[in-house]
């Protein structure tokens, strides 16, 4: 198991000019650790970071996009896996922060936690790859060639809470900085 | 061929015109009832278009919102139905992400000629009152003609950051 924000500093320290979508814990902690204007937050509502990352990622092929989309999340929009493989966005990385709880709305566990696997959701989807990490020296000994591999991938992270970082979804939802990111992007 | 019964009846072909003069080639779409004959498969076969398809209506709200931050125009083609189930990401998402959704919705099984909150049916008769609620601009496209108000209705969406939504009331021929 990995806390969560040494697992994102791995990440963090791997990254180059990839699109980063992130949402609920993942978000709050990754803009402390990894401020950027290519980070993107403006998800709006529950379940659909990897619908967002997406619609971003068949806009630009030419940027690599990696989601970091949490359990809950992911099963509040399970079918976006199908619609992920059949568009079968080679820039595509897709990152599953599986801590078995709704950790934003109470730490509640997630339904049959350890009952079944996102990587084998996905594969059966129709994923190209999948990947499964527990441990910070696998996930950074394997970072630079995921981050290069043809998508879609599914990354399921297994991590528990780390350092606590401060809740901030005004900023996560802010528009302004949702425009900048369209700006800096349009010219990258 | 259009027969004596299609007097009167949008057509299909200006529709995706006017769709295509509004600037947009990406379309998001799960199948709906009234276009998926002859406006979504048309579209699927159109080089000029990239279809993306859905499993589920809200994923497209936010995949038109991901195109949007890439600089792309698209439409969210989808059943009335559709719609009513993804009022949460169309509230978060579109409204208060001030994103240009540009929606066109199906309304499956209107009676030709009646204006929605006047329908027989429940599901239809809500759908205005819920996009007034939502401060959602929505135009009524059903006769021929009405397909003109796709442009400006879309061009407003992007201008100013808001969804729309194009109510498409009876099956385009």
């Amino acid at each position: 198991m990995m806390k969560r924000d040494e697992m994102l500093k791995v990440l963090a320290r791997h990254r180059t000019d990839e699109i980063v979508v992130a949402v609920y814990k993942a978000a709050q902690d990754w803009i402390h650790i990894a401020p950027s204007d290519l980070n993107y937050t403006f998800t709006g509502a529950m379940g659909q970071g990897s619908s967002h990352a997406l619609g971003l990622a068949l806009g630009r092929p030419d940027k690599r996009v990696v989601v970091l989309d949490g359990d809950g999340s992911l099963l509040m929009n399970l079918g976006t896996l199908v619609t992920i493989a059949n568009a079968a966005p080679k820039n595509f990385v897709h990152c599953v922060c599986e801590n078995g709880t709704y950790e934003t709305n109470g730490a509640v566990p997630i339904p049959i936690h350890g009952g079944f696997t996102f990587t084998g959701m996905a594969k059966e989807a129709g994923y190209a790859n999948t990947y499964t990490f527990d441990n910070l020296e696998d996930w950074d000994k394997n970072l630079d060639t995921l981050l290069k591999e043809d998508g879609p991938i599914l990354v399921d992270l297994k991590v528990e809470p780390g350092e606590d970082y401060p809740e901030n979804f005004p900023r996560l939802y802010n528009t302004e900085y949702r425009d900048r990111f369209r700006k800096v992007l349009a010219e990258s | 061929m259009a027969g004596d019964n299609d007097a009167g009846r949008l057509k299909a072909q200006d529709l995706i015109r006017e769709i295509k003069r509004a600037g947009i080639r990406f379309i998001v779409a799960l199948p709906d009832r009234t276009t998926s004959e002859h406006v979504l498969k048309a579209m699927i076969k159109d080089p000029d278009f990239q279809v993306v398809q859905v499993c589920k209506e809200d994923e497209g709200v936010s995949i038109c919102s991901g195109l949007y931050a890439a600089g792309h125009r698209s439409l969210l083609l989808m059943q009335y139905t559709g719609l009513l189930d993804s009022i949460n990401a169309v509230r978060g998402v579109a409204v208060q992400g001030k994103n240009p959704v540009c929606m066109m919705v199906g309304m499956l099984q209107k009676e030709p000629g009646v204006p929605p909150t006047q329908s027989k049916r429940y599901g239809l008769r809500i759908v205005e009152p819920i996009l007034d609620a939502m401060q959602i601009e929505h135009a009524n496209i059903e006769a021929p003609g009405t397909e003109d108000q796709v442009v400006p209705m879309v061009e407003a969406a992007y201008a100013e950051q808001r969804p729309v939504a194009m109510l498409i009331g009876r099956e385009p021929i």
